[in-house]
Parts: structure tokens; C-alpha cells; sequence
């Protein structure tokens, strides 16, 4: 007898074991939930690794006050459905405290995140973050451990990480050091929206084609908000844009898709031709190492 | 509902050689060819190569790692790449070849069932061959390519190749690697070329056997759902939950299955405390299974009510494994600072952690010369054999019958630093 489990029951199995593991070596974990695409598929694992008992942490969400207001009614709702804790740890509050200091007003806030999730990590003791990163994604993602070491500073040194053999993971931290896991490390785009189609998971309908007003600005369709005005002179556009990611308004931009369900998607991401941040990131695009530098900073 | 596909299954493999081989390239070239690249990363490959003066498209720059290593001009770590071609996905570990990262190849082994062993056809097999094929000897990798590259660059000479072929079979034989169980295949290749990789050759027309993609295309991953169950407990769920009466006595066992099979109604027994029961119900997710399987994550429950904490393992109830505190086994040291024999370590297995001391280093193996040596100390990227004497007892099973519960971990007390890595060879 040889059978063999397919590729998402391998993924899936993969992480429910990750996610396991930090509930049984980590005192207090948190399972950070932005309401998009990556965190979802986080969320049915953990259903599937702890059901019918409680997830053995809360779900944090680092606020950049930036948000479409779809994503947050979803987060709101999917956390009310499990049942379990939401914790909002909210740049505006860091912005209040003096800890963050914006540029100019409409800056964008990506990397802002990591101050204001260092601070609630500090705050409520947290010593391990779960997270949907995907090595996939990024150059410097593609050496991240699954439990990735940060230390006191909750910085990243890719010289000074666990080496990481079979499915053992240590996960064992002094007192302020941190782990972050991510059980979905081995997860490409693909493999996410494959997920998605078959665990039937409900998304915020931003995925999804819809009209929106738009300008067009070096190569990048800017979606036209309050803190992402059109610069004078820009014509504005109403066309049908779907998001590839969900995140800080001004650092996420749509892309020209008409595909309105899960499988249109499949079947786009399939025949597509650029990468998830190359196509809808404007951040990563600023220098060849952007990621890292923001790892080494203390970015999940 | 799982479904269980054969043909829709992971493969991880792992690629073994240095920059000069073509590795890098070899890499970009199956996700080129398998149209893994998209055209961003394309067009900064293209505008690199222009800058650094080349006329073609320079695949290794697809694999091109972090700044610190640019900066540095070396490969610090284990890079994972992923490809699909519809009927597998494949995760690649790509390891530095380097001899200071024996570690790296270590690690990149230890979760693959493959091997991509690169030669350079112009200088056949050297140390660094050796050093490869021991490692995936020593971690216990079943199927071996061994990829001579670069074959435009030897006239695509067919005696040449097949002379390294000859001379591999005979070291693959003295260091046991040849062996019944071990698959060994050869593949004469040009990565630059892309060269008997996804497509064939009319260069090589006397080569009449697979591509590589082919051969990973065909690749039957050898599970024996027969051998014995091992499922370690990772974590126990006890909802108590007040509200809901059904859950108020609720208690049901979540672990990865590391060997064999489990169905309904099996009789089992729990170690280390014997304890005997039979299996009431296996779920994953909502899903109620009838026989979980290999590698399958699940939720088990059992008719009678036991005590089972973390680190317990559930096996069938006629099983003569027991808990162990001695055993022997070849290790890898993983850490910069050397081996303190008389220290206290941990060891890290299955899901179970136990504090162990050094009872004899037996010996070392030298990499290059593939000769045992004596020592007392271990450095980074020594491999040894040594005795380890336990606290607690441990369920191991020899690493060559049960890759999961063969392996282990050992963790620096004080620092918590992943400082070697271990396969059991034999129960003292």
C-alpha cells in the first residue's frame, strides 16, 4: 500500500502540526488577523487544529487607521462567527503617544506597523506571533524559518536563526524575546486560492471584481480615497478592479480583473504574469532589499 | 472531504553543489521552463544581467539571496523554492555546497526525499561529490539524480559521461550508498542550455532516458502505510465547556501521524504509562475519518477515559516499542561554539523534550576523506557518533526504520540555541 496525501492536505496538515507546536511550547501566543486573504486561511487551520475547544490564543489586528471599511466589518464579523478574542492594536494610538511620528499626514504607514506590534507584544507579554507570511512572496522570505527568531528589539538577524531540520521546531525564548510562526510558510499564491475554493472561506468582497474610481500613476492603478486624493491634472477612472492583497490604503493597489468568484480567480492567477508585491505593493518596489530592512526592523 | 491523489502529491527534493556547478542555474532553469517566473522578476534579472555585461538572460540571479549575503559575497542559509507542473508541487531546498556548510546541507536533507547531485562534466566527481552523497546517505534520502552538467562544454561526449557514471557507482558502492532500497539515476544535462532539464536534447540523442522533470514526474514516493503507528501527542483538548453539556467531559488527543496508519476501533496503548484503549473516533477538521494516514494532522478520541498528556505517543496495542534513556546516534553539530561534553543539553523529540548528558563521542567521520577519526570535542559541521544518557525516557525508533520518531533535536539549556541535530542508530 502507497498512498499519499494531496498537496493542500500536506500544506494543511503542515500547519495545523506548525500551530499545534506553538500552542504546546509557547505561554502565550497571538495570532495576528489582518482580514485578508493569507490570515483566512490561518484562522480555518486553526479551527482544524483546536475545535471543538477554544483557540489557545487571541487574534490581533495591527491597525494602520487606513482601511477599507469592507475589511473591517469582515474581521469584526469572522471574529463574532469563531467566537474567540480580538485584540485591535492601533497605529493612531502609537501616533498619540509620540512613539510614531508621521512625515506628512497621508504618509503611507506600512512601516510604521512594527512599532505599534512591538508595543502590544511588550504590552500583553505576547512570545510568540503566528503570522501568513509565505516564502513565496519575497527574496527575503524565501530563507525565513518557520519559527523565525527576533530578539529583545524584535529584530530579525539572518545570520542568527535556528537552523531547522525535519518537523521539529523549537520554539523556546527567554523573557521579552519572540518567536514569529508561520504555518503557512510552504504556501504559494496558488496554493492559498485553491484553499480558499475548496474550505469554501468567505472573503472581504474587496477580492472580488468591483467598480471603483482609480487614477493611473507610473505604471500603478492608485485607488482614489480620502488619504490617496487625485493629484491635480490626474484624470480619474471608473473601471473594474479587483485587490491581489488587502492592507494599508495607500501601499495597496487593485489590478484591472473582471474575475468576480474564487474559480474566475483560480483561473486568472493561473495565466497571470506577475508577482503577488511586484503587481500590488508599491513599498517593496522602492529598493531591491525593502523586506529585509523592514525584517531587521522588527516586520512580521 | 481529503482526498487522497496520488498524482496531486508534494514532492521536496534537494539540490547539492557549489556556483561553479550550475546549481543556481539548473534551479532558474526548472522554474523557467516550468514558467515558474513571473515577468517582474524577469525584468530585474534582465536589467542585472545587462549591468554586469552579459548577452544572455542570466538564470542564477533567480536565485539570487538577501543583501547581507551580496554584501558578503556567500550563502548564509537554506533558500526553499517552490514549482508546480499541475500533477505535483515541488518545494525545493537549495543548499550552499560549500564545506563549512555541511549544517546547511544537513538541514536542506532532513525534509527531502530527493537528491539532485550536481557534477561538472569537465572535472567529474571531487570531494565535494563525496561530501553530498554521504550527507544524503547519512540523512537517509532514498532516490539520488546524479546530474552531470555542463555537457557543451565536453562536446556533448557520451563516453566522458558515461566514464563518470562508472566512477560514481564504484564510491556510491564503497560508502553504501549503492544499495537495495536506494535508487540511483543518472542524467547527462546543460542547465545553461536547458539541456535534457524540461526538454530534451538533439545534442544528446544517444541519451534515450527521462528528463529531469520526468524523472521528478514519475517519482512514486515509497509510504508504507503498513509499518507500525507512531502518532506523538502534541496537544490535548479539554473544551469544559459549561454552556454545551456534551463537551463538559470532552477530551480528544491532536497529533501528526509520523508512521503507519490508524483506523476505527483499532486497540492501542498510550506510552510511556502502557495504559491500553481503542480508538473512538478520528476527525480532521469536521471531516470524521475511517483510517487516517501518514502525515495526516488529526483529532482522535478513545471509548475509555485516560490520562494523556503533550509528549505521549499513541501506538497499536501488540507494539513491543517502550520508553528509552540510552541510546546512540550520529550527530551533527549545527553551532559555532564547539560541543561541552560534560554539560547538561536538551534533547528535542517528537513532541517531547528531555534533559540529556553526554555518555561517550565515539568518533568523528572526516567529510572529505570519509574516514573515522577520534575526538573529544565536536565543531561546527563535525559529524559523530555519540552516546546520550537521558532524565526522561524517550520513544525512539531507529532513524532507518522511522525517519519521525528517529530523529531529534539538541537545545542549548541556557541560550536555547538549535545546537546539533541527531539520528538514532542503535538502543543501548
Amino acid at each position: 500500500m502507497s498512498k499519499k496525501i494531496s498537496h493542500l492536505d500536506w500544506l494543511e496538515s503542515e500547519a495545523i502540526h506548525i500551530m499545534r507546536e506553538v500552542a504546546g511550547q509557547c505561554a502565550n501566543p497571538v495570532l495576528l488577523f489582518s482580514g485578508g486573504k493569507d490570515s483566512l486561511c490561518l484562522l480555518r487551520i486553526a479551527e482544524k487544529a483546536f475545535r471543538p475547544g477554544r483557540f489557545p490564543f487571541p487574534l490581533m489586528h495591527i491597525d494602520t487607521g487606513h482601511n477599507y471599511p469592507e475589511v473591517i466589518n469582515f474581521r469584526d464579523q469572522k471574529t463574532h462567527e469563531l467566537g474567540e478574542r480580538l485584540i485591535v492594536a492601533s497605529l493612531e494610538d502609537s501616533i498619540a503617544k509620540g512613539t510614531i511620528v508621521l512625515n506628512n499626514k497621508n504618509e503611507p504607514r506600512n512601516k510604521y506597523q512594527s512599532i505599534t506590534l512591538l508595543e502590544a507584544i511588550e504590552e500583553h507579554k505576547f512570545d510568540c506571533c503566528i503570522g501568513g507570511a509565505r516564502r513565496d512572496e519575497e527574496k527575503a522570505r524565501a530563507k525565513e524559518r518557520i519559527m523565525s527568531f527576533r530578539d529583545e528589539f524584535g529584530q530579525w538577524d539572518p545570520k542568527n536563526q535556528r537552523p531547522e531540520l525535519w518537523n521539529l521546531y523549537n520554539a523556546r525564548v527567554h523573557n521579552g524575546e519572540n518567536i514569529r510562526a508561520f504555518p503557512i510558510s510552504n504556501w504559494t499564491e496558488m496554493d492559498v486560492w485553491q484553499y480558499i475554493e475548496r474550505e469554501k472561506l468567505k472573503l472581504p468582497s474587496i477580492y472580488f471584481a468591483h467598480n471603483r474610481d482609480i487614477v493611473k500613476r507610473d505604471n500603478a492603478i492608485v485607488p482614489i480615497t480620502s488619504v490617496t486624493p487625485a493629484k491635480p491634472n490626474e484624470k480619474i477612472e471608473n473601471i473594474t478592479v479587483r485587490f491581489r492583497t488587502v492592507g494599508d490604503i495607500t501601499c495597496t493597489a487593485p489590478v484591472i480583473s473582471k474575475a468576480d468568484t474564487v474559480e474566475k480567480i483560480i483561473f486568472e492567477t493561473a495565466s497571470t504574469f506577475v508577482s503577488e508585491r511586484g503587481e500590488t505593493r508599491l513599498d517593496d518596489q522602492v529598493s531591491d532589499a525593502s523586506m529585509e530592512l523592514r525584517k531587521k526592523e522588527g516586520y512580521f | 472531504m481529503n482526498d487522497v491523489n496520488q498524482n496531486n502529491s508534494v514532492l521536496r527534493f534537494m539540490t547539492c553543489g557549489s556556483v561553479d556547478d550550475g546549481k543556481s542555474t539548473l534551479i532558474g532553469r526548472l522554474l523557467f521552463d516550468t514558467k515558474t517566473i513571473l515577468t517582474d522578476t524577469l525584468s530585474h534579472i534582465e536589467k542585472v544581467s545587462k549591468k554586469r555585461g552579459m548577452s544572455a538572460l542570466d538564470l542564477s540571479l533567480i536565485t539570487d539571496g538577501l543583501q547581507a549575503e551580496r554584501e558578503q559575497g556567500i550563502t548564509i542559509d537554506v533558500a526553499y523554492r517552490y514549482f508546480n507542473t499541475g500533477t505535483k508541487k515541488y518545494i525545493i531546498a537549495d543548499a550552499p555546497g560549500h564545506e563549512q556548510y555541511t549544517r546547511n546541507m544537513v538541514t536542506a536533507a532532513s525534509t527531502a526525499e530527493l537528491a539532485i547531485i550536481l557534477i561538472d562534466a569537465r572535472k567529474g566527481i571531487l570531494t565535494q561529490t563525496k561530501r553530498h552523497s554521504f550527507i544524503a546517505k547519512l540523512v537517509g534520502i532514498k532516490h539520488i539524480i546524479v546530474a552531470i552538467n555542463k555537457m557543451d562544454l565536453i562536446e556533448h561526449d557520451e563516453s566522458k559521461y558515461k566514464a563518470i557514471c562508472n566512477d560514481y557507482m564504484i564510491f556510491a558502492s564503497a560508502i553504501k550508498l549503492a544499495e537495495p532500497g536506494v535508487n540511483i539515476q543518472f542524467i547527462p544535462i546543460s542547465a545553461l542550455n536547458g539541456d535534457m532539464i524540461v526538454e530534451r536534447s538533439n545534442t544528446m540523442e544517444w541519451f534515450k532516458g527521462p528528463t529531469l522533470i520526468d524523472i521528478l514526474e514519475n517519482h512514486d514516493s515509497k509510504i508504507n502505510n503498513k509499518s507500525a503507528l507512531r502518532l506523538p501527542i502534541q496537544y490535548v483538548c479539554r473544551p469544559r465547556d459549561a454552556a454545551n453539556k456534551d463537551l463538559h467531559d470532552f477530551r480528544a488527543f491532536m497529533g501528526r501521524i509520523e508512521s503507519g496508519s490508524l483506523k476505527i476501533k483499532d486497540r492501542i496503548k498510550v506510552l510511556p504509562s502502557n495504559v491500553e484503549s481503542t480508538i473512538k473516533d478520528i476527525r480532521i477538521g469536521d471531516d470524521i475519518l475511517s483510517e487516517a494516514i501518514f502525515e495526516q494532522s488529526v483529532t482522535v478520541s478513545l471509548e475509555d477515559e485516560i490520562d494523556i498528556s503533550r509528549g505521549d505517543m499513541i501506538i497499536h496495542q501488540d507494539d513491543d516499542l517502550v520508553g528509552v534513556k540510552n541510546f546512540t546516534a550520529k550527530i551533527c553539530w549545527l553551532f559555532e561554539e564547539d560541543l561541552s561534553p560534560n554539560r547538561t543539553y536538551l534533547i528535542m523529540h517528537t513532541s517531547r523534550t528531555s534533559k540529556a548528558k553526554i555518555s561517550k563521542i565515539h568518533n568523528k567521520i572526516n567529510i572529505s576523506t570519509l574516514k573515522e577519526e577520534a575526538a573529544s570535542v565536536l565543531k561546527t559541521n563535525d559529524i559523530a557518533s555519540v552516546s546520550f544518557r537521558l532524565a526522561q525516557p524517550l520513544m525512539v525508533d531507529k532513524y532507518d526504520d522511522h525517519k519521525g520518531t528517529g530523529a531529534f533535536i539538541v537545545i542549548d539549556e541556557s541560550t536555547y540555541h538549535t545546537v546539533a541535530a541527531g539520528m538514532i542508530d542503535f538502543i543501548d
